[in-house]
């Protein structure tokens, strides 16, 4: 069987405030680009068709599934993913110690997602509404926690950026 | 790896319908959340595709000189909902696409994608169908309008022709000044739902909040395409608010809608919910708009 020719197509883009420039396959996801090409493997592969949001990342501050995005289309966007919320001396962000203080982390495979959707959360300024919260929460499965922690984590670390006393 | 046999990226969209013209047998990709599921499904091996996702020219919700609104077909669901012109005169279209998927499908999810999809569940199509939205399409001829109501051709078809895409969604003044509408959405959950039904109603009030000059209502998943109620809305226009004019929208739509069985649901239940839905959907409408329907 002949093989098939390929396309390939530079993308070249911020990652975790680096510009970064590689040669990708047209069919490549961004999950695939990041995991492969830049060994970001924080971003997990789970259902691969939008619905677990385990390979969530921020792109220009939104967050996404980066599986049903096209490497090719991340070209000229910035991205974060959860190595990029890492301090210059290895710290961990406070959404990230929310969520072991919380215990919101068991298998850790849907955390990653979790966290970056929580930054845009948190990053927006605003507080929210429990009701609101849940639904903006709502793109993620996660199989261990039944979530309540989750909730709670990002809960307390909006009350705690915006300087407001948690309702008891 | 997606099993996809070449991407044609457009620049502009003059450059998408050249595209277009010169593979026929490409597909178009917008955002994704539909097309990239079924390509991992495998039911599109070796796909072409033509991807507008980078045009951003076809980005953002603006209003024209005589009042019409704007939609740009890449516009994404979050964005359509946070924007401030469709908070203010259409708010029901801005509530409908925040119940799309979850917040990530609602970040890539485009309206244009939604539409061109051509399927009856489609969250933002019954509320354009209750809005009497216009299509924008550009072609190889130019540009060309068409009504919603005729762009859906059949299951999973809508009239893009050869070198087609399309660009905008149009909703004239008149279609939205002193209508205010409700959705609903029927679902086993809140999130990452597809509706089992879905129906949108608006209605435009009398000075006095007392008589219905006008009412508008659409389904999803209430026929193989998004419908309006249309026998419903003649009978019922022009009536003054009372429970007895909801209680017969909630016979009379019987009669313009025809649900399905599926493994979703039953078309009993569907029934059901055609009617129990218009109900409740024209009574938050008319709350909406200052009325009151006693008992």
């Amino acid at each position: 069987m002949a093989e098939e020719l390929r396309q390939y197509k530079q993308v070249t883009c911020t990652i975790n405030g680096k510009k970064r420039t590689t040669m990708v396959d047209v069919r490549a996801s961004l999950t695939d680009m990041l995991r492969n090409d830049y060994r970001l493997t924080s971003v997990k592969k789970g259902c691969e068709v939008g619905e677990c949001g385990a390979c969530t990342v921020l792109i220009d501050g939104e967050a996404f599934d980066s599986c049903i995005y096209l490497a090719v289309w991340a070209d000229g966007k910035e991205i974060i993913t959860l190595e990029g919320l890492e301090g210059p001396n290895g710290e961990l962000s406070d959404i990230q110690q929310a969520f072991i203080d919380e215990t919101a982390i068991q298998c850790g495979f849907c955390s990653p997602g979790f966290i970056l959707t929580a930054k845009e959360i948190l990053d927006s300024g605003v507080l929210y509404t429990d009701d609101e919260l849940r639904k903006l929460l709502s793109g993620h499965l996660c199989r261990c926690t039944g979530y309540e922690n989750i909730f709670q984590a990002v809960k307390k670390t909006m009350y705690k950026r915006l300087g407001k006393k948690l309702p008891t | 790896m997606y099993d996809i046999k070449a991407l044609y990226e457009a620049t502009s969209v003059d450059h998408a319908v050249q595209l277009l013209l010169e593979h026929p047998q490409a597909l178009i990709i917008a955002g994704g959340s539909d097309v990239l599921i079924k390509i991992r499904e495998g039911s599109l091996a070796k796909v072409e595709l033509v991807s507008i996702y980078k045009l951003d020219a076809l980005r953002g919700i603006t209003k024209e000189a005589d009042g019409t609104i704007r939609i740009g077909s890449l516009t994404s669901f979050s964005h359509i909902h946070a924007d401030p012109y469709i908070q203010k005169h259409i708010d029901v279209l801005g509530d409908a696409v925040n119940m799309v998927g979850g917040p990530q499908i609602r970040a890539i999810g485009t309206i244009g994608g939604n539409t061109c999809n051509g399927v009856t569940s489609a969250d933002s199509a019954s509320t354009l169908f209750a809005y009497d939205a216009e299509i924008e399409i550009t072609g190889p001829e130019g540009v060309r309008i068409c009504p919603i109501s005729k762009f859906y051709l059949g299951v999973g078809k809508v009239d893009l022709r050869p070198g087609e895409l399309q660009t905008a969604i149009l909703i004239r003044k008149e279609s939205y000044t002193g209508y205010k509408g409700h959705y609903i959405k029927y679902g086993m959950r809140n999130a990452m739902e597809i509706a089992t039904t879905g129906c949108s109603v608006n209605v435009k009030l009398s000075q006095d909040k007392k008589t219905l000059k006008d009412i508008r209502i659409a389904y999803g998943v209430a026929a193989p395409i998004p419908i309006r109620a249309l026998k419903t809305e003649e009978a019922i226009r022009g009536r003054k608010l009372s429970a007895e004019v909801r209680e017969e929208i909630g016979r009379l739509v019987l009669e313009d809608v025809t649900p399905r069985n599926s493994w979703r649901a039953s078309r009993d239940l569907r029934l059901q919910l055609c009617s129990t839905l218009a109900m409740r959907a024209f009574e938050e409408a008319v709350k909406k708009a200052g009325g009151e329907i006693d008992g």
